[in-house]
């Protein structure tokens, strides 16, 4: 077995950066993080915090980064595997852009489970639907035919559809209104149940994360600044200045008039 | 007195392949020099709504309505070239995303004189001044600079305070903020509201505060829309919201995740026919509570 | 235009399939999904109108033996540069005598038999070139791109002339020689959209299921990438012709007596003061394929620009 029982997902003094020399960026600096199997881990911070960039490196879409990444025991090398990509999957933040305009949800489905030479894609197709709570009525429909919702829906049908340990969350339901954010909260606690599925969730919102994970990282410009676990925040106890400061903010919007 | 804005049976409706779409279905509200807020989730008509009040619904978008009546004078009543005058003069609007309002080859102050200069006869050392006033206005720490900034180099947070002087440098009535916060921070979000909040209450402006984040409107506004399905199902006092009676704003409210407390699930939204054809709810209050 | 479009309206329930919001199966979405853009497309009428040029001028190119007046070829010394309406000759009569309208109903194959080809490959030699380019990046990005440039600096006619006049004269030639100077600017387009759009969210969903380079250009940016080249070539349509009939003209295009519109207009050339019909009528007829195409590219482009369809 694995060193460190039951850690899905490590990572140990990471950084990213974009461009060389003098437009280099660091996005993310030294983090360290650890996701237990079947665990939720929610990385929060504001626009422009890396939280989102720590995604990226993790999956490949970040080219230039250093440190150490453990998946399931394997230390991630320079480029995945398609292995890899069939037990790491990702939802996107934005339904409206992360599903190709001219293909079809079954399209999209079918193709996923091609690359992964499943058998059988139709009565997987059809199972999946069900799973992620759409009618078999969409299965031959195109994105601009679906709400914000559905749309959501359909990404998380494909990022599941292969069957994959850890799944990556990249703000799923921000660019959703709030009743559709509940369906896709519980549709997505729902899976992770009955899939034993790993998250490590990202988003802006801490009341969101806050419902979603059991332990919390807070970042602010490229750093996390600090580990806490959910209890310490909801009671809003933070170490941390600027967790400090988030934790009101996202208080104080309601208390104040 | 009279109310700032009074809106009759307003409609608006898009003529599709599949037959018509109603947007905005007989709504009625009136507005005082106080902030209200329309709140409802995406495809409720809210921001048509706004921007139905300046007339700016596209072809083939048709809008109906008994009046929209500005200080008692009928909006619908005027022709196109008078409608200019009104916008950004009488009426302004400040929009979700600063970057697509600003033009992004323009420096920040020129944009904002020349907003000045359409509507109030000075000189351009006069609009400067004022410009430079305003920008201080919205608390920018360094207006020259800025003023001779361009868009590109303005946080979001900065581009909305930019677009709020813009917008209230030619001293409008009303202004009508169409999700001028949801792009931003929730830390930045807290300023920009500040300053908006503050510059309308010295000003004595109305505000129209459109929004699909009952949180802020709640903590924000004095009185509340809530519109669904292109009808107001309910209207409150802000900051009874949380007591709100319509099963829809309650299924809203609930829906939402609460930092503090814990649930296993979160509620989800019955959505019920009815509220879709339900006469919609009169958002017009009697002239002297204002 | 009645040729195309009878079958689905007349069936009102094959109309309901065809834009049910929710299709049963794959090939239901997929005629549905044109059979939207049909309709988008009809609501234009003068794209409509320059659909209905084009199919006729298909109609007599394909039907052109049986409704042509006279043979092409056939020529009558006696009946030499008649005006149009005189001794039977419609359009009239040009130096030899043979009937201008039979000779531009026979051109119109030719017309089709450039354009055709000209439309089928330099667009596809662009797509290969600009979406390798776009997605790879890199070196391959800026080998493929220089290369590009360098086609693009040759002015387009004199590079064209040198080809033929290389390889020699004739109408194969004249459409290797246009494809060669045309593909540069559908590689700039190719590799613009997709440089759009290889960093759109959904090329990263399919990054992340595994997908290779190969599949990714092919599968995923190729149907988007399309629709851009579709409209472009039927906006260059008109550019087109009017190369090969510049070929043909200078006498390096098809060869007499073949009756290609440039090829007579050039013939004509001699007794344009005197006789203008012999010039005129090949000119009508570029003229307005010209504008057929480039009416229908408008329409095309309201109908198939991705950034629309939202």
């Amino acid at each position: 077995m694995t060193k460190g029982a039951g850690i899905e997902l490590e990572l140990e003094n990471v950084c990213v950066w974009f461009g060389e020399g003098d437009t280099r960026v660091d996005a993310v600096i030294d983090a360290s993080l650890s996701v237990k199997k079947g665990g939720s881990f929610g990385l929060v911070g504001e626009s422009g915090s890396g939280k989102s960039t720590v995604l990226r490196a993790i999956t490949g879409l970040a080219p230039d980064w250093s440190g150490k990444i453990t998946v399931l025991g394997e230390v991630l090398g320079e480029t995945r595997t398609s292995n890899f990509y069939s037990k790491v999957q990702m939802v996107f933040q934005d339904p409206y852009a992360s599903l190709h305009p001219r293909q079809t949800i079954d399209h999209v489905l079918s193709e996923s489970l091609h690359l992964h030479s499943f058998p059988d894609p139709d009565k997987r197709i059809v199972k999946i639907l069900d799973d992620v709570g759409l009618s078999q009525s969409f299965r031959f429909r195109y994105p601009h035919q679906l709400s914000g919702g559905q749309r959501q829906r359909v990404a998380i049908a494909r990022a599941l559809v292969i069957e994959p340990e850890i799944l990556l969350l990249d703000e799923p339901t921000s660019a959703l209104d709030v009743s559709v954010q509940a369906e896709i909260l519980n549709l997505l606690t729902d899976l992770q149940a009955e899939r034993s599925l790993t998250y490590l969730m990202v988003s802006h919102d801490l009341a969101v994360v806050g419902h979603m994970c059991s332990e919390i990282a807070v970042m602010n410009q490229g750093e996390i600044v600090e580990l806490l676990d959910v209890k310490d925040m909801r009671s809003l106890k933070a170490n941390h200045p600027y967790t400090q400061q988030l934790l009101e903010a996202s208080v104080q919007r309601r208390r104040v008039g | 007195m009279t109310h700032l804005l009074e809106v009759k049976n307003l409609s608006v409706n898009f003529p599709t392949r599949n037959g018509v779409v109603e947007a905005v279905r007989n709504i009625s509200f009136s507005l005082g020099k106080e902030r209200l807020g329309i709140v409802g989730e995406s495809g409720s008509g809210k921001s048509i709504t706004g921007r139905a009040i300046l007339r700016l619904i596209k072809k083939p978008g048709i809008l109906t309505a008994d009046y929209i009546k500005l200080e008692g004078q009928d909006l619908l009543k005027l022709s196109e070239r008078e409608m200019r005058g009104v916008r950004g003069h009488k009426i302004s609007m400040v929009m979700q995303d600063p970057k697509f309002s600003l033009n992004p080859v323009m420096r920040i102050g020129d944009q904002i004189c020349e907003a000045y200069q359409l509507h109030a006869r000075v000189s351009r050392k006069e609009a400067v001044k004022k410009t430079i006033e305003m920008l201080e206005a919205v608390l920018i720490r360094d207006p020259e600079r800025v003023f001779k900034a361009y868009p590109h180099e303005m946080s979001g947070g900065m581009g909305q305070r930019i677009m709020i002087a813009m917008m209230l440098i030619p001293d409008p009535q009303i202004l009508i903020a169409d999700e001028p916060t949801s792009a931003l921070d929730v830390t930045v979000q807290k300023e920009v509201l500040e300053i908006m909040d503050k510059l309308v209450r010295e000003r004595g402006m109305g505000l129209i505060f459109i929004s699909h984040d009952l949180n802020v409107v709640s903590a924000f506004c004095d009185r509340v829309l809530i519109m669904y399905a292109g009808r107001i199902v309910e209207t409150c006092r802000a900051d009874k919201l949380s007591e709100a009676k319509h099963p829809y704003t309650q299924g809203l409210l609930k829906s939402m995740p609460q930092l503090e407390r814990r649930v296993d699930r979160l509620e989800i939204l019955q959505r019920d026919e009815a509220w879709r054809t339900a006469p919609s709810i009169s958002g017009i209050v009697d002239v002297e509570q204002a | 235009m009645s040729e195309l479009n009878t079958s689905p309206e007349t069936k009102q329930s094959l109309h309901d399939w065809l834009v049910s919001d929710a299709p049963t199966s794959r090939r239901q979405a997929k005629l549905s999904s044109y059979y939207r853009a049909w309709l988008t497309l009809k609501s234009n009428p003068m794209a409509m109108f320059g659909l209905a040029i084009l199919a006729a001028l298909l109609f007599i190119a394909a039907f052109a033996p049986w409704l042509a007046p006279a043979d092409p070829f056939e020529q009558d010394l006696a009946a030499r540069l008649l005006p149009p309406g005189e001794g039977g000759y419609i359009f009239g009569s040009d130096s030899l005598g043979r009937d201008i309208l039979s000779r531009l109903m026979y051109g119109s194959r030719i017309t089709l038999y450039i354009v055709g080809l000209v439309a089928l490959m330099a667009p596809i030699v662009g797509l290969f070139v600009g979406t390798a380019a776009g997605y790879l990046g890199g070196w391959v990005d800026v080998v493929l791109m220089r290369i590009t440039d360098i086609f693009l600096a040759f002015p387009r006619l004199v590079l064209a002339l040198a080809f033929v006049s290389a390889l020699g004269a004739g109408i194969e030639n004249a459409v290797l020689a246009i494809v060669l100077t045309a593909w540069p600017p559908y590689a700039r387009i190719a590799r613009a959209e997709t440089l759009t759009i290889r960093n759109a969210d959904f090329i990263h969903a399919i990054k992340l299921q595994g997908a290779g380079a190969m599949r990714i250009i092919t599968r995923h940016i190729w149907p988007l990438c399309i629709s851009s080249l579709v409209i472009r070539v039927t906006l260059d349509m008109a550019g087109i012709i009017l190369t090969a009939a510049g070929l043909g003209f200078l006498g390096l295009g098809a060869q007499p007596p073949s009756p290609e519109w440039g090829a007579m207009i050039s013939a004509g050339r001699k007794f344009i003061l005197d006789h203008w019909w012999v010039v005129t009528m090949p000119g009508l007829a570029i003229f307005t394929v010209s504008l057929a195409f480039n009416l229908l590219g408008d329409g095309l482009r309201d109908v198939l620009d991705p950034k629309k369809n939202k």
